[in-house]
């Protein structure tokens, strides 16, 4: 009896190692973000248009809002930005830019260009708001909840229908928890 | 959890010669990589000190330098994943490096440099996961391998020994 069920019970085990393991649908760059759960950390730093203005995420402080890292080398934002432009339409909640490992000319000339969707674009010049964040590469999307705590982080373009799966019921939540 | 860091960390390895591939190809692609130059004024500032110290690979006290590349070979460069920031061409990996010197100059001790990075990015930028509870299968997966098959091995042999042996010719 054991003979045959030990062998038996080992190939199962290994079907569901390699079902998970080799699973095409799951990105292994995707990393879970120490962050969660934490206090999103602060910055405040030059604004993209105006570099005489600074943008701080103390000013979304008590309300739940999005954090965007990109940067015009990187082909994920270019996909992702119509999107955002959609979503920022839709009016649910502030999303703030945060330039990464750019050129801020380039940078300013892509929101010309391309259009908005930004409540407000930070530009990171030298990578320690990046650091901060844990930030690896772009895009990568983080939620803030009204406590300022990182709620969530997603890691690659975001489109509508990610938005409308992972970020409003979080937002939702978010807003019913809070105050 | 401790699944997902077994299974990333078999990933790695199967990755490995490609991981060293696309390392040639960074390095290659680094002396003229457009972004690099095009970043703004005060990151070139910060990007020639860094060359300036990464190319020499000295600071100036010996036993900083020591730690320095040590700490440096020891964490993960989140970008190319198999590669330490030690040896990886890219920004973040740079970024990093800088990081790590400055807060040796700041008197950090090692662990205080760790806990920064994994605070950050999770404990998988270390190459060297320190021996706690949750990685405790990650450390002991090797032994329970050997337990296994030695056990394996030890009942083959014994039933072995017990069976006459059919293939020799009878007397």
């Amino acid at each position: 009896m054991w003979k045959f069920l030990l062998p038996f019970a080992a190939f199962i085990a290994l079907v569901v190692l390699f079902a998970f393991g080799l699973n095409p649908a799951r990105d292994i760059h995707a990393l879970p973000s120490p962050l969660i759960g934490k206090a999103a950390p602060e910055f405040t730093l030059a604004d993209v248009l105006d570099p005489s203005r600074s943008v701080s995420n103390a000013a979304f402080k008590g309300q739940v809002y999005v954090l965007n890292v990109w940067g015009t080398w990187c082909g994920g934002c270019r996909e992702e930005h119509p999107e955002l432009l959609a979503i920022a339409q839709q009016h649910v909640v502030p999303i703030v830019g945060l330039v990464y490992l750019d050129d801020r000319v380039k940078a300013k000339q892509w929101l010309e260009q391309l259009g908005n969707p930004y409540e407000a674009v930070a530009f990171d010049n030298d990578g320690r708001t990046a650091i901060n964040w844990g930030v690896y590469g772009a895009p990568e999307t983080f939620l803030v909840d009204t406590h300022g705590q990182v709620i969530y982080k997603f890691i690659s373009p975001v489109t509508q229908e990610i938005w409308n799966r992972e970020f409003l019921p979080r937002i939702a939540a978010a807003r019913r928890g809070g105050a | 959890m401790v699944l997902t860091l077994l299974s990333v960390r078999a990933a790695a390895a199967l990755d490995d010669a490609a991981a060293t591939a696309t390392a040639t190809a960074a390095t290659a692609a680094a002396g003229t990589a457009p972004s690099a130059a095009a970043s703004g004024a005060a990151s070139a500032a910060a990007a020639a000190s860094d060359a300036a110290v990464d190319a020499n690979g000295q600071l100036e006290d010996r036993a900083l330098q020591a730690r320095f590349e040590q700490i440096t070979k020891q964490l993960r460069c989140l970008v190319c994943q198999n590669e330490s920031i030690a040896d990886s061409n890219v920004e973040l990996a740079a970024d990093l490096r800088r990081q790590v010197r400055e807060m040796l100059l700041a008197g950090k001790s090692d662990d205080a440099i760790f806990d920064f990075m994994t605070d950050r990015y999770g404990e998988f930028v270390r190459f060297n996961p320190p021996l706690e509870r949750k990685t405790l299968l990650i450390w002991g997966a090797p032994f329970i391998m050997l337990l296994l098959g030695g056990a394996v091995v030890y009942r083959v042999a014994r039933q072995r020994s017990r069976m006459p042996l059919d293939d020799e010719p009878a007397v």
